[in-house]
């Protein structure tokens, strides 16, 4: 509105303007992105008009008047901008807002629901605020500020190097490093919005207040994400005091059981809780054999990562996921040098790699579940997801054109998902027999000789920089790993991270869960080297989102940069597949929720929990809820009511009125039992896992 | 970005197209001489156009210096205020840090009314967007936008004192809910940043935060926060290795945790059924900050006529401009008719009746507090003077017993001079209410003019009788205080009716509980002068506004003259007068006494109040005043030499400065 009136008058001021209308234009393109910017710019143009000024004093004998426009229009922008505000808040608040869709709260209420079960919600990882209780002197002023969440990321971009030093635990021990401690914010404002406007649990609770919910029954079990879960516990009771509220809301809300939602990493870190809770002291919190069976009713896992998710693998080995990977290849000179002076993905990885909770999400259940290299539970998995109808005909163009690959039915394995890291295309698509052998005897045959430190480099930055050319290459040599494989590629790149983290959390499959060492809590977040407690009246649901294209396997490349502290590999995105192929920039995609493989997310659901197991002794009754992603389908609805991706889906209309259903006292079958989009039944018929 | 562009734009242009830029050039010239000439033949420049450039001009500037101001380096201000200051101390925290004081016991904090946060989790149709927004504390930007609807949600029912059907208003929990009451506004900020300095963080530091509008047992029949508060405590001293907690109430939650006390010994259903020696094990101490553990006068003021010193003298002047201004109309009609509904309010009506707060013509601190408050106090008095002397208004006896009074010579007049129309009689008298038609329902408008001349005409109220006049004035508020509150002194504290958990947030009628170990510490400002009795007069204007309001044109003779525009002040902290915050701790509970019968040590910690020497101070480092005190480094000091494991003898035993044990010793209370 603004810039359209100061185009007419620009055009009424001008009679005979012809050149510049285009210059125009695009000035008025610019002014629409964003209105401060413009004003910005025309601060800075004010100062080259001062510039222009002073090189020219005797051309133009009246020339202050380029100043005095300047600030001319700068004096009409902002009356402008000023008299646009001041009618907008003239407007009555109903004319202006934008007709909200009545959320599933509403509805639920005139259908009678009220609060019963007390609420318990649990959040994954990132998504939880972190504020600072001491510090260095470069974070003066940030007492009790957000450091991560919640508020804006100002600061991040104001002292990017102090921030990230404060976000960084130490190395070593996994806790707070000398003098720095960050610490969770506790309350529903932990983590209800993430940033300003992007919402993670807001929706949620505000339509469980709708039916009566409020503090007294609905509690935010805010923890320090960055920690292994056990370590949550030793510095901040987090366990303990999580344990305790379950109980005090049990009891002042007339002794009715708990309903449990966590959401991404919160469900292993639920897990680990659920465990933790029955075990004796000191490793435990002494609730006894009882405790779940009489406290809670349902655990609603959202977007739950059990088996871990790959984005872990490529964070942790090189710091990028999909996005990140594409600003890294095109804007390799402005991103590194623009915000953290340099080396920004460097700093990044330092900092994750301190944290022992991105290893918790590392794959785990090795090659039984994630596949090896030749074969993979969800093989035969169409990428093609927009034209799912059509995927017949492709399959069968792409079987002519294909000639790689001689055997035709073979084709779908273009995906080799079990490859979970790949050195150049060829290693992710050859027959595993055709690849070099892979095994860990390279890490120690290499891993003893050149352990020399060559620390020519000064200052070490990531444990990259500790190790030598010669095996960086060694690595890259080795083609293809599968999930086991993996660990141990993470082991030798990684040494100390690794063993710090894994004393903290384990990958494997049980053979015999009643052999003693399985009482260790290093196992109790790993769904496949635990027992569910004794509590035959719980329920546990799967919920997430399919339909989006995720993150399964990655074909890497050593980084052609090959400077001092940098990361020698990175993912190989100039790689593609053809039409319809689930390679896309060096990514093999499979069926998910964009975060979490629906492998991941409902194996526990469909087979391993599923009826009386060895996981499951007491027959936990299990429930898959797949919600199918439907884009928002206009700029109105903001990041949709069906979406399905892995935060978005907090705001799934269909997800949130099952959570209140159960929280008011529905089970499993009565909000319709399991509810599949995907072939997550098929997929774990594949797997040969002992039960 | 943009920015970038468009330079490079420009720069293209002038490489690539050399035509097209001169042309360009000269058409900019165009540009800016054109307006000129037009304006030079319409005079539109210099009106309408030199106002643009003005603000774009104002606004270059300010950008200009908000940048300087954003690059400058964060230590430039400090090292500023240093060189105009000179070198600051430390704050208490880092003090005692050096001194290799560490975290030790777990902290809780009770606020006081009105500074914790409330916010909204159902609302009406006018609220819509407020959802888990802050209606109380925060920026109040709320109350001017709507301030109809913002009343009405802060209100709660008139009946039940809970909520209203369809509103659900929430105190905020966790330690933003009182950290700061209004942005820049401090309550608890600085003394928790001072523990944190120590080690103190969110699993050693608790704030008990409650719905201060609601009665105190009300809050634990609603919201369960009383069981929150054992639950949480429990939980402090379980994961700290069985270090018991350090409690700091402020102001009314003073009344709130000793309510809490006895609730949590008390067996269910009525009590949290700890067992009697849960305060034993669980509380190290008790450190209250301006407690008003008999009462305070302003709540009187407040509840009869909306209005404290500060506010009668807005009233009186600017009466049109002030009642149209934030709700539209009637503002103090609007604000009664809201705190009315608010129990809370009745738990600080002053206790004790005339034995503790002074009967017609006799008051525990007689003349000798000097209220012009420059010199220090030197008129040494033997005996209270019992026959007042108007002609020497300068050296008379206050008579603070009589808490209101119509009139000022009937303040300062004998009490055999003064003629009174029997209340209850006249109450009688006249029970034809005469139906209003205001808009507003205030519960004055049930009364009638008849009543209201013959609530005036008694005169003369002291603490005792006070209680009756409010009955009078507001019946139904004070019928559901009277269920939660009590204000009279036990007889004999065995009694079982002293069970009832209506007695419990009343000293003078509960016992403490059996925790010898335990100690209690009365932390408070003197030094200001402090609202203790008023003057009243009936308004002319009857129909729709609030009938009574204190005479702000009454004067004492002198400067030094406790009467102050219809307001008879003592010493305190602004809010607390120093008899009900120090009383308990300086006789009532002084040793072994019946309302003590463990004999649990009290200290008195008095801080005299000393304005900030400078604006760069803020709200000074040295204040007394009711808020304000919890910046005062000698009060962090304390509290954190405690939390870090020190006794009330290591820290000094008492500390004071006011005559508190002088009136002590004349309140005849039976111990």
């Amino acid at each position: 509105m603004a810039s359209v009136l100061r185009f007419r008058k620009l055009c009424y001021v001008e009679s005979a303007v012809k050149c510049t209308s285009v210059g125009y234009e695009s000035f008025e393109i610019d002014e629409k992105l964003d209105k401060k910017e413009e004003d910005v710019l025309s601060a800075n143009n004010f100062a080259l008009e001062i510039n222009k000024k002073r090189k020219q004093p005797k051309r133009q004998p009246k020339e202050w008047r380029c100043l005095d426009s300047c600030c001319w229009i700068i004096g009409y922008l902002c009356t402008t901008w000023w008299l646009l505000l001041f009618f907008y808040h003239c407007f009555p608040v109903t004319l202006l807002r934008v007709p909200e869709l009545p959320g599933p709260g509403v509805r639920l209420k005139r259908e009678g629901l009220t609060a019963l079960h007390p609420v318990v919600l649990v959040p994954g990882i990132v998504t939880g605020g972190l504020e600072l209780w001491e510090g260095r002197p470069c974070a003066d002023g940030l007492f009790r500020k957000r450091l991560w969440g919640g508020g804006s990321f100002t600061q991040i971009f104001k002292r990017p190097l102090c921030l990230l030093e404060h976000l960084s635990l130490h190395y070593e021990t996994g806790l707070d490093p000398q003098g720095i401690r960050v610490r969770a914010v506790p309350g529903l404002v932990g983590a209800d919005y993430f940033a300003p406007g992007y919402f993670v649990w807001a929706v949620l609770i505000e339509n469980l207040a709708k039916i009566g919910y409020e503090g007294k029954n609905l509690h935010m079990a805010a923890y320090d994400w960055r920690l292994s879960f056990q370590n949550t516990e030793i510095r901040d009771h987090a366990l303990t005091r999580l344990k305790s509220k379950i109980e005090l809301m049990y009891i002042s809300n007339g002794y009715k059981k708990v309903v449990a939602v966590p959401h991404s990493m919160g469900v292993i870190y639920f897990l680990h809780f659920l465990k933790w809770v029955e075990t004796p002291p000191p490793m435990g919190g002494g609730g006894g054999p009882g405790w779940c069976a009489k406290h809670i009713k349902a655990v609603m896992n959202i977007g739950p990562a059990f088996l871990g998710v790959p984005k872990a693998v490529s964070n942790l080995f090189s710091a990028e996921g999909k996005d990140v990977s594409y600003i890294r290849s095109y804007g390799a000179g402005v991103f590194d040098s623009e915000i953290l002076g340099l080396q920004t993905f460097e700093r990044v990885m330092r900092m994750a790699r301190t944290w022992d909770s991105i290893v918790s999400l590392l794959p785990k259940g090795g090659e039984v579940i994630w596949g090896n290299m030749d074969r993979s539970p969800e093989e035969g998995h169409v990428c093609d997801f927009s034209k799912k109808s059509h995927s017949k005909t492709s399959l069968t163009t792409n079987n002519v054109n294909n000639s790689d690959v001689k055997r035709g039915f073979l084709v779908k394995d273009l995906a080799n998902y079990g490859r979970i890291i790949s050195f150049g295309k060829p290693a992710s698509i050859l027959h595993s027999s055709k690849l070099p052998t892979s095994d860990s005897k390279v890490f120690s045959r290499t891993s003893t000789s050149e352990n020399f430190n060559n620390f020519s480099c000064g200052e070490a930055w990531t444990e990259y920089d500790e190790m030598s050319r010669q095996s960086i290459q060694n690595v890259a040599a080795d083609k293809a790993y599968t999930t086991t494989t993996l660990l141990d590629l993470l082991r030798f790149v990684a040494t100390k991270m690794m063993r710090r983290a894994e004393a903290h959390f384990s990958h494997g499959i049980a053979e015999n869960l009643d052999d003693p060492k399985y009482n260790h809590y290093k196992y109790w977040s790993n769904p496949l080297e635990t027992k569910l407690s004794d509590a035959p009246d719980m329920e546990i649901y799967c919920m997430y989102g399919v339909g989006i294209p995720t993150e399964r396997s990655y074909v890497y490349k050593l980084s052609p940069n090959s400077r001092c502290k940098s990361i020698p590999y990175q993912i190989d995105n100039s790689v593609h597949g053809e039409d319809g192929s689930c390679l896309k920039g060096g990514v093999y995609f499979a069926d998910g929720d964009e975060s979490v493989p629906v492998l991941s997310a409902g194996f526990m659901c469909a087979k391993g929990w599923r009826g009386r197991t060895r996981f499951n002794p007491s027959g936990i009754a299990t429930y898959i809820r797949e919600y199918r992603h439907k884009p928002p389908t206009s700029l109105m609805e903001g990041r949709g009511i069906e979406s399905g991706s892995h935060v978005d889906i907090m705001g799934n209309f269909a997800l949130i009125e099952d959570i209140m259903r159960v929280a008011s006292g529905a089970t499993g079958d009565e909000i319709g039992g399991d509810q599949i989009h995907s072939d997550i039944i098929k997929m774990s018929e594949r797997i040969n896992l002992g039960l | 970005m943009s920015f970038l562009r468009r330079r490079k734009g420009t720069d293209s242009s002038k490489s690539q197209n050399l035509r097209c830029n001169i042309v360009k050039e000269d058409e900019k010239n165009n540009l800016y001489e054109s307006p000129r000439k037009e304006s030079y033949n319409s005079k539109k420049w210099s009106c309408w156009d030199s106002c643009c450039w003005f603000i774009g001009f104002v606004c270059s500037v300010w950008w200009f210096l908000l940048l300087l101001y954003n690059t400058m380096p964060a230590s430039i201000p400090q090292y500023v205020t240093e060189a105009i200051t000179g070198p600051l101390t430390d704050p208490p925290g880092v003090k005692l840090r050096k001194e290799g004081l560490t975290v030790n016991h777990p902290v809780v904090f009770v606020p006081g009314i009105v500074t914790g946060g409330l916010e909204l989790w159902e609302g009406h149709q006018c609220a819509e967007g407020l959802f888990r927004k802050r209606l109380w504390g925060g920026s109040f930007g709320e109350l001017y936008k709507r301030p109809l609807c913002w009343a009405q949600h802060m209100s709660l029912d008139n009946e039940t004192g809970l909520d209203p059907p369809g509103i659900r208003v929430r105190p905020v929990s966790g330690l933003v809910a009182a950290d700061y009451f209004a942005a820049g506004y401090f309550v608890w900020a600085v003394l928790i940043a001072n523990l944190a300095q120590i080690g103190y963080e969110e699993k050693t530091m608790y704030m008990a935060a409650y719905d201060w509008r609601l009665s105190f047992q009300n809050t634990e029949v609603r919201d369960q926060t009383l069981s929150r508060i054992k639950s949480n405590i429990e939980l402090m001293v379980a994961t700290n290795g069985g270090k018991k907690v350090v409690v700091i109430p402020h102001s009314m939650g003073v009344l709130y945790f000793l309510h809490f006390m006895k609730w949590v010994e008390a067996p269910p259903p009525m009590g949290g059924g700890g067992g009697s020696e849960w305060c034993a094990k669980h509380i190290k101490a008790v450190m209250n900050i301006g407690g008003p553990f008999l009462g305070v006068p302003k709540s009187v003021s407040g509840l009869f006529s909306v209005e404290a010193r500060d506010i009668a003298i807005a009233r009186t002047f600017a009466p049109g401009f002030l009642d149209k201004d934030v709700f539209g109309l009637q503002t103090f009609q609007h604000l009664m008719r809201m705190t009315r509904t608010w129990d809370s309010t009745v738990s600080m009506i002053p206790k004790g009746g005339e034995t503790i707060w002074g009967g017609l013509d006799w008051s525990p601190e007689g003349s000798s507090f000097n209220c012009g408050a420059k010199t220090l106090r030197n008129n040494s008095i033997n005996n209270t003077d019992q026959i007042p002397n108007i002609n020497l208004a300068n050296m008379k006896n206050v008579n603070y017993g009589r808490i209101i009074s119509f009139g000022k010579d009937v303040a300062e007049a004998h009490s055999s001079k003064i003629e009174r129309v029997d209340l209850l009689d006249s109450m009688k008298a006249d029970m034809l209410a005469n139906l209003t038609n205001c808009d507003i329902w205030i519960e004055y408008h049930d009364i009638g003019d008849h009543r209201i001349k013959a609530a005036a005409d008694y005169k003369v109220y002291t603490a005792g009788s006070i209680l009756d006049l409010l009955h009078f004035v507001s019946p139904k508020l004070m019928a559901r205080g009277g269920a939660h509150f009590s204000y009279g002194i036990a007889d004999n504290l065995d009694d079982p009716k002293y069970q009832h958990y209506k007695y419990w947030s009343n000293p003078l009628e509960t016992k403490l509980p059996d925790a010898p170990d335990m100690e209690i510490y009365s932390m408070y400002g003197v030094g200001i002068p402090t609202e203790r009795a008023y003057v009243y007069k009936v308004t002319t204007a009857t129909d729709c506004s609030i009938p009574f309001q204190i005479d702000t044109s009454v004067e004492g003779g002198s400067e030094d003259s406790c009467l102050k525009g219809g307001v008879f002040s003592a010493d305190g902290d602004e809010t607390v007068p120093v008899l009900s915050a120090g009383l308990m701790a300086a006789k009532g509970w002084r040793g072994k006494t019946r309302f003590n019968p463990s004999g649990i040590p009290t200290y008195i910690r008095e801080y005299s109040h000393a304005p900030p020497a400078n604006l760069l101070e803020g709200r000074g480092t040295q204040s007394g005043a009711h808020v304000d005190i919890m910046g005062n480094f000698a009060l962090i000091e304390d509290i954190i030499r405690v939390a870090a494991g020190a006794t009330g003898k290591e820290l000094g035993g008492d500390h004071v400065y006011s005559d508190i044990f002088k009136w002590a010793e004349r309140i005849n209370l039976q111990l």
